[in-house]
């Protein structure tokens, strides 16, 4: 079947929309396929929350100014140092442009919110989070005439030498080919496939939590990569977060977070703690937790709070277990609870002077003689009622992905695929080689959405 | 009030409440992040503070499919008319009337022929104009309970819910603050200024803010009309008809105009808009009472053309009918709707103070 489409984007999360309008814009006839029913599209997107964005004075919803120094530092600091200069910095530069935009397209930011201050310089929120901006933009996208076709799972893209020659998908049971002039790929990573997940990670990944979309399950990379596209990233490589034990397998979101971990100890299941829950506020130090449950047997842990902290934090979506004893509290997590008795005990007895307790900084309320230490807010655990928490590790995304240039262009190592360019999560390993700076997802998919939209329009006009 | 209603909403509120995505579209989400537990009460204040302006649900990355299943709207309007309900004095009323379409319709009807059986019973009435058919006097023994009554009921109404949500004595600063987001009906902006998500799923159009603004502003002028004739009447002894050129003319045509227009336009909205998305169960209800409205509004006009004419005993008895009806309905319609939410504004202003 040949096609009047000059443009086929794959997927249909914020990078795909980016790209999409800004085709459109050039004129071109564009197709988004996308997996998922209406009800679910957006993938990963319609989950965020906010936009790291680059301003060298106010602009929009942020205050002061945010440099592309400070910016790149910021990431350097997360990434330790694995990144891609020229495209982190290409993408940190452009952000700034894209906020005016974004909302010339219809998204809409929170004006500067109460408790997120500290982010209020850095960060762009969307008014109603990431699915609303998602719907401003397939609104937008279909006024310029962009078709959208749901539940339409893209399954083969054929490299020819050097081109993309045709596209497969399946639609309402039946398998489609089209020919359009240029592809873009914007169909995130392969978290939500459990079974590639445990390839990278091993049996450990089958425990695992995915924060996002059912759908991204990286079946156009793994054809791209089969068939010798070029790749970026390491497949053990994700952002993972430690989330509430209790969340949905897939898609539970921004309300399974918990921020608790810096007023509590967490153990294993053996009731042993493993790591010093104090060493930072928590949203700076909620990714490396992710990793450090995955470490522990079976993938969980438990956060063990008493009645003093419990409103410390920010509400949680499933309420904490509750009990009068320690023994009572290890009974319903299904802990040893002699020895949780021990190690709230011997934390107990580390803990010093706590009168310099201050909840919302780094207050140095340390313990001594501990390992693994806890550095700040070590207060005693003695208060009851006592509470609970499970912690499981939860997947963002992957950073396996394909290696795109400064045009967002793809390539095998013979040079560039002529047709074919990524956006987002698909590409973001390009630049995000570990670690993970909140709201930078967003910013790599609106930048090189736009790279590839124009690129792509270019070629196909 | 309905418990099943209550711990439906309460699992959503929690829910929202580590999210906290929707915080800048309206003011339940400001209330609703203030708490860490809801009770009751707490849960009855918000679902007043709620315009079922659909926003927070086309934004939400929980509603079905989702296992979460987030529904803020609907819950929020379930319990809302529960309140109702369960504040309504007398409380029979309240229930049927809330949700029966019918109800209200046989109610209008009564009205219908309460005021033709008083015509015809008292003849001619003796006097000119209007008057002739029904006297001044015979109109305000039928109206003056009929409007002291809803009055009282209400007055029983709100101090009930005043109770449950925890309200506080009254400052004026709070009470000018609600007045302020009611005449602008800010709610119904969504937090960006851009009006609700009422009829066409997640386009935003400010159609319902302006229907519901010409059927407010229309409803007061018409009452300022009323009102001023009464003024003239007793204190004047200028009696109906008036002229073109008179208080009750200049503010209860464009007035009834206004509410005309807007009812036709509320109800034309409420059959394009999602059903899923609000109380199922009232929407017999709440469209019985637009008609009601929009035909008090059409048939008052229709008097004002038709006064000289020999249809004015019909015109007249059906107008002032449905007035009837409609004021005596005011306690247990859409209608109480106006006096819950100004309360709960009052409410909200005094937990922002606070
Ligand atoms: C809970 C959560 C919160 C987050 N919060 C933030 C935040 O606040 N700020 C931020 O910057 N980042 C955040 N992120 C990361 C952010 O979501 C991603 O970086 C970003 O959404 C990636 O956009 P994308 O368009 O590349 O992919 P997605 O939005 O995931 O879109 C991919 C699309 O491709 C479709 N698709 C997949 N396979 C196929 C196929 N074979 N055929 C057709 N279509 C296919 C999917 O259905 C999906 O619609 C968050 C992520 C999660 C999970
Ligand atoms: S309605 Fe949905 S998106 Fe909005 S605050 Fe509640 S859970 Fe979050
Ligand atoms: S429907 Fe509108 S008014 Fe009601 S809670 Fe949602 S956003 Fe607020």
């Amino acid at each position: 079947m040949s096609t009047p489409h000059d443009i086929a984007i794959i997927g249909g999360g914020n990078a795909a929309l980016c790209a999409a309008i800004t085709a459109a814009e050039a004129g071109a006839r564009v197709l988004i396929l996308e997996t998922a029913p209406k009800a679910y599209r957006g993938g990963n997107s319609r989950h965020t929350r906010n936009f790291r964005c680059m301003h060298s004075g106010p602009l929009g919803p942020l205050v002061e100014s945010y440099s592309e120094e400070e910016y790149f530092a910021d990431l350097m600091k997360v990434t330790a140092g694995k990144t891609d200069e020229a495209l982190a910095r290409l993408a940190i530069r452009s952000s700034e442009e894209c906020l005016p935009w974004m909302e010339a397209h219809g998204v809409r930011f929170q004006p500067s919110l109460s408790g997120t201050l500290s982010l209020a310089r850095t960060n762009a929120f969307f008014m109603g989070g990431g699915k609303s901006l998602v719907n401003a933009y397939f609104r937008t996208a279909q006024a310029l005439g962009v078709e959208v076709l749901y539940e339409a799972a893209v399954t083969h893209l054929e490299l020819a030498d050097d081109q993309i020659a045709w596209v497969d998908y399946t639609h309402e049971g039946e398998s489609h080919r089209i020919t359009p002039k240029a592809v873009i790929v914007a169909s995130g990573g392969f978290q939500a496939d459990t079974e590639w997940l445990t390839r990278a990670w091993g049996e450990p990944a089958k425990n695992f939590l995915i924060r996002g979309t059912p759908y991204n399950r990286g079946v156009v990379l793994a054809d791209l990569l089969d068939q010798g596209a070029l790749s970026v990233g390491d497949p053990t490589q994700c952002h993972a977060v430690a989330i509430d034990g209790r969340a949905p397998k897939f898609d539970g979101g921004i309300v399974t977070r918990l921020d608790c971990v810096p007023f509590s100890i967490v153990v294993n299941k053996n009731a042993e703690r493993f790591y010093d829950e104090g060493e930072d506020v928590w949203p700076k130090r909620y990714a490396i937790w992710g990793r450090l449950v995955a470490a522990q047997p079976d993938q969980v842990g438990y956060v063990i709070i008493d009645s003093r902290s419990l409103n410390l934090f920010m509400p949680s979506v499933f309420p904490p277990l509750k009990a009068d004893t320690l023994e009572d509290l290890a009974t319903q997590m299904g802990l040893p609870p002699a020895k949780l008795r021990e190690t709230v005990e011997g934390f107990n007895a580390a803990c010093g002077d706590t009168s310099g307790f201050h909840p919302t900084e780094l207050d140095g309320v340390a313990t001594q003689g501990l390992t693994p230490p806890k550095t700040n807010w070590a207060r005693p655990i003695t208060t009851p009622p006592f509470y609970g928490y499970s912690l499981r590790t939860g997947v963002t995304f992957t950073y396996l992905g394909l290696k795109v240039d400064e045009t967002a262009q793809c390539a095998t190592e013979n040079g560039p695929i002529r047709n074919l360019w990524a956006a987002g999560e698909t590409m973001a390993g390009s630049i995000l080689g570990q670690g993970y700076l909140a709201g930078y997802g967003m910013t790599i998919g609106t930048v090189f959405g736009r790279i590839a939209g124009r690129e792509a329009a270019a070629y196909a006009n | 009030m309905q418990t099943d209603l209550i711990t439906e909403l309460r699992r959503q509120s929690e829910i929202c409440n580590a999210c906290r995505y929707c915080e800048g579209y309206c003011s339940v989400f400001p209330a609703l992040h203030r708490e860490r537990a809801f009770a009751e009460g707490d849960l009855t204040q918000l679902a007043n503070l709620c315009h079922n302006c659909r926003g927070c649900y086309y934004a939400c990355q929980y509603t079905a499919p989702h296992e979460f299943d987030l529904n803020l709207p609907k819950a929020l309007a379930e319990v809302r008319r529960d309140s109702w309900e369960s504040f309504a004095w007398p409380a029979p009323a309240a229930r049927a009337f809330q949700s029966h379409g019918l109800a209200i319709a046989a109610a209008t009807v009564l009205g219908f022929a309460l005021l033709f059986a008083a015509i015809k019973a008292l003849g001619n009435a003796g006097g000119e104009g209007f008057y002739a058919a029904l006297s001044h006097n015979a109109m305000v023994a039928i109206f003056a309970p009929a409007f002291l009554f809803p009055l009282a009921s209400i007055a029983f109404s709100l101090r009930a819910y005043w109770r449950h949500v925890g309200g506080k004595r009254l400052r004026l600063s709070h009470v000018t603050a609600a007045f302020g987001s009611v005449a602008r009906m800010r709610d119904l902006a969504a937090g960006h200024g851009e009006g609700c998500n009422f009829e066409e799923e997640d386009r935003f159009s400010h159609a319902r803010r302006y229907a519901h603004q010409a059927v407010m502003y229309g409803f007061l002028l018409c009452f300022a009309s009323t009102a001023s004739g009464t003024v003239l009447h007793y204190g004047f002894g200028l009696h109906a008809p008036y002229p073109f050129f008179s208080l009750p003319k200049l503010l209860g045509v464009p007035g009834g105009l206004m509410l005309t227009f807007g009812t036709i336009a509320m109800a034309w909205l409420k059959l394009k808009a999602d059903k899923n998305l609000a109380d199922a169960k009232a929407f017999g209800g709440e469209m019985g009472f637009i008609a009601l409205l929009g035909f008090v509004a059409a048939s008052g006009l229709a008097l004002y053309w038709l006064g000289g004419t020999a249809a004015m005993a019909t015109v007249l008895a059906l107008h002032l009918g449905a007035v009837l009806a409609f004021f005596l309905l005011t306690p247990f319609s859409k209608m109480a709707h106006g006096f819950y939410r100004l309360a709960a504004l009052i409410r909200e202003e005094q937990n922002k103070q606070a």
